[in-house]
């Protein structure tokens, strides 16, 4: 029985004119003051720091790629669960894959950082008939189906004569470049990565695709009954996360030079993506970069506590799906109703309403 | 190649074994426990530990490690994966997936880098065989394995089927909102499904110490192997899971037989082709066929 | 002796107050038609009784002992069962099964699952098959013979003829017939409204959440039902007052 439906007429009547009453007092915008400045913050902050190598240290420049990478593996994992739905455990495949064609594709005589970029385009094409089973799968079947892929991708690599098996082998052709301009290419190509990556996230929410892959978190039947395929979107979704995590294994070779195949097909790679994601905020634009920022933090820190470092990232990956299951930016949202990043819309109620505005 | 099949037929057995506990969390609880494999391992460590440190054998301590582990499962479902599993069925795989994380280095902490095995601790029987046929000879310790599977199986089905906990753990499988209204505790029901979960993974965890050397971090390629298991069987049916193993066995000594390291790549490439095949022909008349024969528990 | 006592009830379901402030007291051997129209708010105050919804405020009283802070399956085991609407049988099970479970809390009391059969006798031939696979008239027998099974001293039928054919709904009134003789308190939903004034002794009607009837079946008219029913009541009563 729906309870909702009311069918009563003077109770209607009472209603429409509720709704009236609020039609006037709504205002539905994309950017707020608040998310103008900061897109304009963000903007400058990515100029200020692609000149950052004319000034720091090297170490500095080095670690900060990392970080990138690691604003890179989180945003595309935020996307493929956050936004498709999409808890996966095996995007070590794509992480792995990027390194290993960034090899072969340099194998063949281009220029290393050539091979970076058409290094994630072969991994993005591969994805896509890995999407075609995959996306079949529910739930916990896809998540731990994508760890067989990574393991059967793993093994296959291992075939290739080239890589020595579990030896591994170096991007060696990286030596043309003299160590302080390769380092700095490195660090610009993961900066440009990342902010690309970023904004094309950032447009692909807003668009009407996007509009459509939030329906589809919210209610996959609503989504369908609305004419969204689901089904397409999160194939957009898998590629796209595909592409980006082998751009993110292309890159950590690059500033890495070894390949070892055990190193890049690790599942650490998805214990890293998930805790980021889940500390910073699951679904939430913004969380994924905060998650990274945090998870980059702790790493400095605290990795030298080498087994007792991953205990605790566990363990906070844990409490946080116990306690705050929607992270750190999901409840800073909730309490300062934040957004800088607007991929949403940002309802504000002129209304003496208890709830004086929502974020939708 | 009559050899092989008995050997895989064997091997399989170990596999059913090793997926009975995903399998009956999965078709009871919806809950794909991605801390399968590492609980397997801290039950071989446990295993180890009472040998090692107390002289007990693998097979007296059964009846110390069966009760650890079903009250870790009770645990697990009391204080990780009922809370868990209200916010949505995507938040208990990444709980568990945390809890797997943990488990395994802290397993890594406190018993170290040494690959274990319980095979020094059980005598003769560890290389003892029999002579079935002229040339070939088959593992005691295997056939037993095999052997526990099957009773595992069918002991498994007959509590579901036959008793009044069963009949209750299946009802709040199917409909926990209207167990609660016809006087069932889902809490209590759940908790004990979980608890026998784990008390299958002991069992299973003393078979991959007996037939094999195990370290912290063995815990992933099992749950794969243990994964694959349950979907080449089908999700949430018990005889399959028996199907399964012996299928992922049988693959994988093909896969052996034509590259040196075809066994693994076999096992994966078989879980896809029947992942394919099952969506693909999900509806047609063979797969309902099947179904029929192998619907078991469900 | 108060069989079941409900004090101002409320019940929400999201931002929608589903029941608003309900109260009402049934005596033992009481049998209840609680009327209204979909949307009333009939199956949401059932449930909340049978603790499968939250309460936002108020109380419940089951033989003056308060249950409202008991769970679904405590207030079971303290003699209240409720025929949820739509059956929900356990499908994939047989018959008997879903009758074992019914059995789940154990109270004293007269009921087996071979004296279910004997009530519903065309069930017998149901016995060891599916439950999925009976017509609606067996579903529902077998709904109500689950419920009894918990020896309930209230039994709660929501939606006790929907979607079945008269035939089998006569037939589920001839068992209910002899379960009133025993003394079990009832409350029915029924949309067929000659019918509920047969059986019940008592109507309550309710409207948007809201009791606007409650009276002896003996002392209500047809007409006065139909006006609660549509909320015609209400109207008039203002007209009256205007």
């Amino acid at each position: 029985m729906n309870t909702a439906e009311k069918t009563h007429q003077d109770n209607s009547d009472n209603l429409s004119n509720r709704a009236n009453k609020y039609a006037n007092s709504v205002k539905v915008t994309r950017w707020t003051a608040a998310s103008k400045r900061a897109v304009i913050l963000a903007a400058l902050l990515i100029i200020a720091l692609a000149f950052a190598p004319l000034f720091a240290s090297v170490g500095f420049i080095d670690r900060l790629t990392a970080l990138f990478i690691y604003i890179i593996l989180a945003t595309m994992w935020n996307a493929l669960a956050g936004y498709g739905g999409l808890v996966s455990v095996g995007q070590q495949a794509f992480f792995g894959l990027g390194a290993y064609f960034t090899i072969r594709i340099a194998h063949l005589g281009l220029d290393p950082f050539v091979a970076v970029a058409l290094s994630a385009v072969v991994v993005a094409a591969v994805s896509y008939p890995i999407s075609l089973i995959m996306l079949r799968l529910r739930g916990g079947e896809f998540a731990i189906g994508m760890w067989v892929i990574a393991a059967l991708i793993h093994l296959l690599v291992n075939l290739d004569g080239l890589i020595q098996g579990e030896t591994g082998i170096s991007l060696i052709s990286l030596n043309s470049y003299p160590s302080q301009s390769r380092l700095t290419i490195i660090y610009l190509l993961a900066l440009f990565s990342m902010t690309g990556l970023l904004v094309m996230l950032f447009i692909l929410l807003r668009s009407r695709q996007g509009s459509a892959i939030q329906a589809i978190r919210d209610s996959e039947e609503a989504a369908s009954s609305l004419g969204v395929e689901p089904e397409k979107v999160k194939r957009l979704l898998f590629v796209l996360a595909a592409f980006g995590i082998g751009l993110a294994g292309a890159l950590w070779l690059a500033s890495a030079t070894s390949f070892q195949p055990k190193t890049y097909f690790s599942v650490q790679w998805s214990a890293y993506m998930i805790f980021m994601v889940l500390v910073g905020g699951i679904g939430k634009f913004e969380g994924a970069i905060l998650g990274a920022i945090l998870f980059f933090l702790v790493e400095t820190w605290f990795s030298t506590a080498g087994v007792w470092y991953l205990v605790g990232l566990g363990a906070i990956a844990i409490a946080f799906s116990l306690f705050l299951p929607k992270g750190i930016w999901g409840e800073l949202e909730r309490r300062f109703n934040w957004q800088f990043l607007p991929v949403g819309y940002h309802v504000e109620i002129k209304h003496s309403d208890p709830n004086k505005s929502n974020n939708k | 190649m009559t050899n092989q099949i008995i050997q895989a037929i064997l091997l399989g057995g170990y596999y059913a074994l090793i997926a009975c506990g995903l399998s009956f969390m999965f078709s009871i609880m919806k809950i794909i426990n991605l801390a399968h494999g590492s609980l397997l391992v801290l039950s071989s460590y446990l295993f180890w530990w009472l040998a090692d440190s107390y002289a007990i054998s693998p097979f007296y301590s059964l009846s110390i490690v069966i009760p650890i582990m079903m009250m870790i499962g009770w645990a697990l479902q009391e204080f990780l994966l009922q809370k868990s599993a209200r916010g949505g069925e995507l938040l208990p795989i990444l709980t568990t997936f945390g809890l797997a994380i943990v488990l395994e280095n802290l397993l890594f902490e406190y018993f170290g880098a040494d690959t274990r095995s319980l095979a020094p601790y059980i005598g003769d029987l560890s290389w003892e065989s029999w002579q079935i046929l002229t040339d070939i000879y088959v593992g005691k310790t295997s056939v037993y394995i095999l052997l526990s599977a099957i009773s595992l199986l069918a002991s498994l089905q007959l509590f579901m089927q036959k008793t009044a906990m069963g009949r209750q753990i299946r009802a709040t499988a199917h409909d926990p909102d209207t167990a609660g209204l016809i006087g069932i505790n889902a809490r209590k029901a759940s908790a004990i499904a979980a608890a026998i979960a784990l008390g299958t993974i002991a069992i299973s965890g003393l078979a991959m110490s007996i037939r094999g050397v195990f370290d912290a971090y063995s815990g992933g390629p099992q749950l794969l192997f243990a994964f694959e298991v349950t979907i080449i069987g089908g999700m949430g049916s018990l005889w399959g899971v028996l199907l399964g193993g012996i299928v992922l066995a049988m693959a994988q000594t093909i896969g052996a037989s034509i590259h040196p390291q075809g066994f693994l790549i076999g096992g994966h490439v078989i879980f896809f082709v029947i992942l394919l095949a099952r969506l693909y022909m999900a509806n047609s008349v063979i797969a309902i066929r099947i179904k029929k024969v192998f619907g078991g528990l469900r | 002796m108060t069989a079941l006592e409900i004090n101002s009830l409320d019940v929400r379901h999201g931002q929608l107050k589903a029941v608003r402030s309900i109260s009402f007291s049934i005596e033992k051997g009481e049998v209840v038609a609680l009327i209204g129209a979909n949307g009333a708010g009939k199956t949401t105050l059932l449930r909340a009784i049978a603790g499968a919804h939250k309460l936002t405020s108020g109380s419940i009283l089951l033989k003056g002992i308060d249950i409202t802070d008991l769970a679904a399956h405590q207030r079971v085991a303290a003699g209240l069962a409720l025929v949820p609407e739509g059956r929900k049988l356990f499908t994939d099970m047989t018959t008997q099964e879903n009758l074992q479970l019914g059995a789940t809390v154990s109270r004293a009391g007269g009921w087996s699952v071979d004296k279910i059969f004997e009530i519903f006798p065309n069930l017998q031939r149901h016995r060891h098959a599916k439950t999925g696979n009976m017509s609606g008239g067996e579903q529902q027998a077998t709904a109500i013979g689950r419920a009894l099974m918990s020896n309930p001293e209230v039994l709660i039928l929501d939606e006790v003829s929907l979607g079945l054919s008269p035939l089998v709904v006569d037939q589920v009134y001839a068992s209910l017939a002899t379960l009133i003789q025993t003394g079990t308190t009832i409350i029915l939903v029924e949309q067929d409204l000659s019918r509920a004034m047969k059986v019940a002794s008592r109507a309550i009607c309710m409207l948007e959440g809201e009791i606007v009837l409650d009276k002896k079946m003996s002392e209500v008219s047809r007409e006065q039902i139909t006006d609660a029913y549509f909320g015609l009541a209400k109207i008039k009563n203002i007209a009256v007052e205007q």
